[in-house]
């Protein structure tokens, strides 16, 4: 493949992330619109109005119905795409199962929002932890660039015939999603080389019938389950190939655990999404008071890249890892797995994993606060203090 | 079923590629009470043929009429379906039919 040409634009994300949608040509797009995400759907449904993108806009009546009509539409052959946040991921819980159960190839972006009670429309990263283990491939994006690359990445990926699983792009609601930023908007024709649209999940076919959904009596259900994880877990190969091929085509080079000044630090931070930017504000602050403090960030979530994690921390001291989710009365969500993670591991010195909890519900958590939180983990390092986990950024 | 599916061989999203294929899947191996008639009492009504919710009770057309009974049929149980659920025997208006429990094995 030929390099991509590319024109460098100042556009909000969430048109982005639409236009990216555009240029991957999709045929269906059935959505309903939520805060933070209805930027994506409404500049969508514009496109299909105006007759610059020929594509179906379902306009459903619940986020339940919008995805049960992506996984219908998926399963006529359809390039399916969609978009939520929050209380409507909730509300999609138990389709989303079946788009993976039944092997359905549709991206979702989702602008990650906390959940009610009490209500809230700002973003962390609540919705998509309590939405964890649906078997979708689940990346976070960090920038618009990354979103917009992602979604492009998500499609050819989802659609491998290796792979055929459902995929979300997490944007943080707001922080990400609202924000105008420079972004490269590749050519058409390159991202259409780079991720035609392939077919090879069961197709409703009247020439060839087959019944999709059925029941997984207790002798078929384990052998259903063991196959999407498979399917899952090698996925890992094919995103570590496509992030290859997008480097080649795009010359932007992604990876499933991103690392920033970590290889020499002794103390690393580990972050998803959006706020990673403000811990690289932090750590490069930090380095410069020649405190040995990187950052690790995690752009896969979905099959959780476990090597690539473990060779990025093999050499931390201690690790601090930022949740904008909390498991209650559990943990952190990423700290949890980052945790068993390293329990599993062969690693003879395993750092000790403190785990903190903020920027719940779009509170902001400043490069400062990263400086602070630094300081308070070599003060319980001092005195021998390993807490399960703590809220921080919070009042008495 | 003959052989069951190893989860490489399921087709994708465990869907059901050949059509019908539930008439494979031997219902009969769920059941813990098995139905038995009393062909004295039985006036070949049809009733249980009609209530069966799985098919099981099969209808057969007699070579000669039976002055006793009310139509022409027989009826006969497909036990490879029948899982026992009991609801010929509840619905035949004669009571012909009770349900004998399955022996251990």
């Amino acid at each position: 493949m030929k390099k991509a040409t590319h024109e460098r634009v100042a556009i909000e994300v969430s048109i982005a992330i639409s236009e990216a949608a555009r240029l991957l040509d999709v045929d269906v797009v059935s959505a309903y619109p939520i805060t933070p995400q209805t930027h994506i759907v409404e500049h969508l449904a514009d496109m299909v109005n105006n007759g610059e993108l020929d594509a179906e806009y379902i306009p459903v009546e619940s986020e339940h119905s919008a995805m049960s009509a992506c996984i219908g539409a998926s399963a006529a052959g359809a390039r399916t795409f969609t978009a939520t946040s929050s209380q409507g991921l909730a509300l999609m819980h138990e389709t989303l199962f079946i788009a993976s159960g039944m092997r359905f190839p549709i991206v979702m972006v989702v602008a990650n929002r906390s959940l009610s009670a009490p209500l809230s429309i700002w973003g962390d990263h609540s919705d998509i932890m309590a939405n964890r283990d649906i078997g979708w491939v689940q990346f976070f994006a960090e920038n618009g660039q990354e979103a917009l690359d992602l979604t492009i990445i998500a499609y050819r990926v989802a659609e491998d015939k290796r792979v055929v699983l459902p995929a979300i792009v997490n944007i943080d609601g707001f922080t990400v999603s609202h924000v105008t930023e420079p972004v490269f908007m590749p050519d058409q024709a390159s991202v259409l080389e780079f991720a035609p649209h392939k077919m090879f999940q069961m197709l409703l076919d009247p020439d060839r019938p087959v019944m999709m959904g059925p029941v997984g009596i207790p002798e078929i259900y384990t052998e259903a389950k063991m196959a999407l994880d498979i399917a899952l877990l090698e996925s890992r190969a094919v995103i570590d190939e496509t992030f290859g091929e997008f480097a080649k085509v795009f010359g932007r080079k992604y990876s499933a655990v991103e690392k920033y000044k970590s290889d020499d630090a002794d103390i690393v931070i580990v972050t998803m999404g959006g706020i990673s930017e403000t811990a690289m504000t932090a750590v490069d602050r930090m380095r410069k008071r020649r405190k040995k403090v990187g950052l690790v960030r995690l752009r896969l979530w979905r099959p959780f890249p476990f090597d690539d994690l473990r060779d990025a921390l093999k050499k931390a001291k201690v690790l601090i890892v930022f949740d904008r989710a909390l498991s209650f009365g559990g943990c952190g969500p990423v700290a949890s797995e980052i945790r068993a993670n390293l329990y599993n591991s062969k690693l003879k010195r395993k750092p000790p994993v403190f785990s903190f909890v903020g920027a719940l519900s779009g509170r902001d958590f400043t490069a400062d606060q990263f400086a602070e939180l630094v300081e308070k983990v070599e003060g319980y390092i001092k005195k021998g203090i390993l807490p399960e986990y703590e809220i921080v950024g919070v009042r008495e | 079923m003959s052989k069951l599916p190893g989860w490489k061989e399921l087709p994708l999203g465990a869907t059901i590629t050949e059509p019908g294929n539930a008439t494979e899947y031997e219902t009969g191996l769920w059941r813990s009470a098995h139905p038995v008639t009393d062909e004295t009492k039985c006036i070949a009504c049809g009733v249980c043929w009609a209530f069966c919710p799985d098919a099981s009770r099969v209808q057969y057309k007699r070579k000669k009429p039976n002055p006793q009974a009310f139509t022409d049929y027989y009826y006969d149980f497909n036990m490879f379906f029948c899982k026992g659920c009991g609801i010929c025997a509840h619905e035949c208006p004669m009571g012909a039919i009770t349900m004998v429990a399955e022996e251990r094995q």
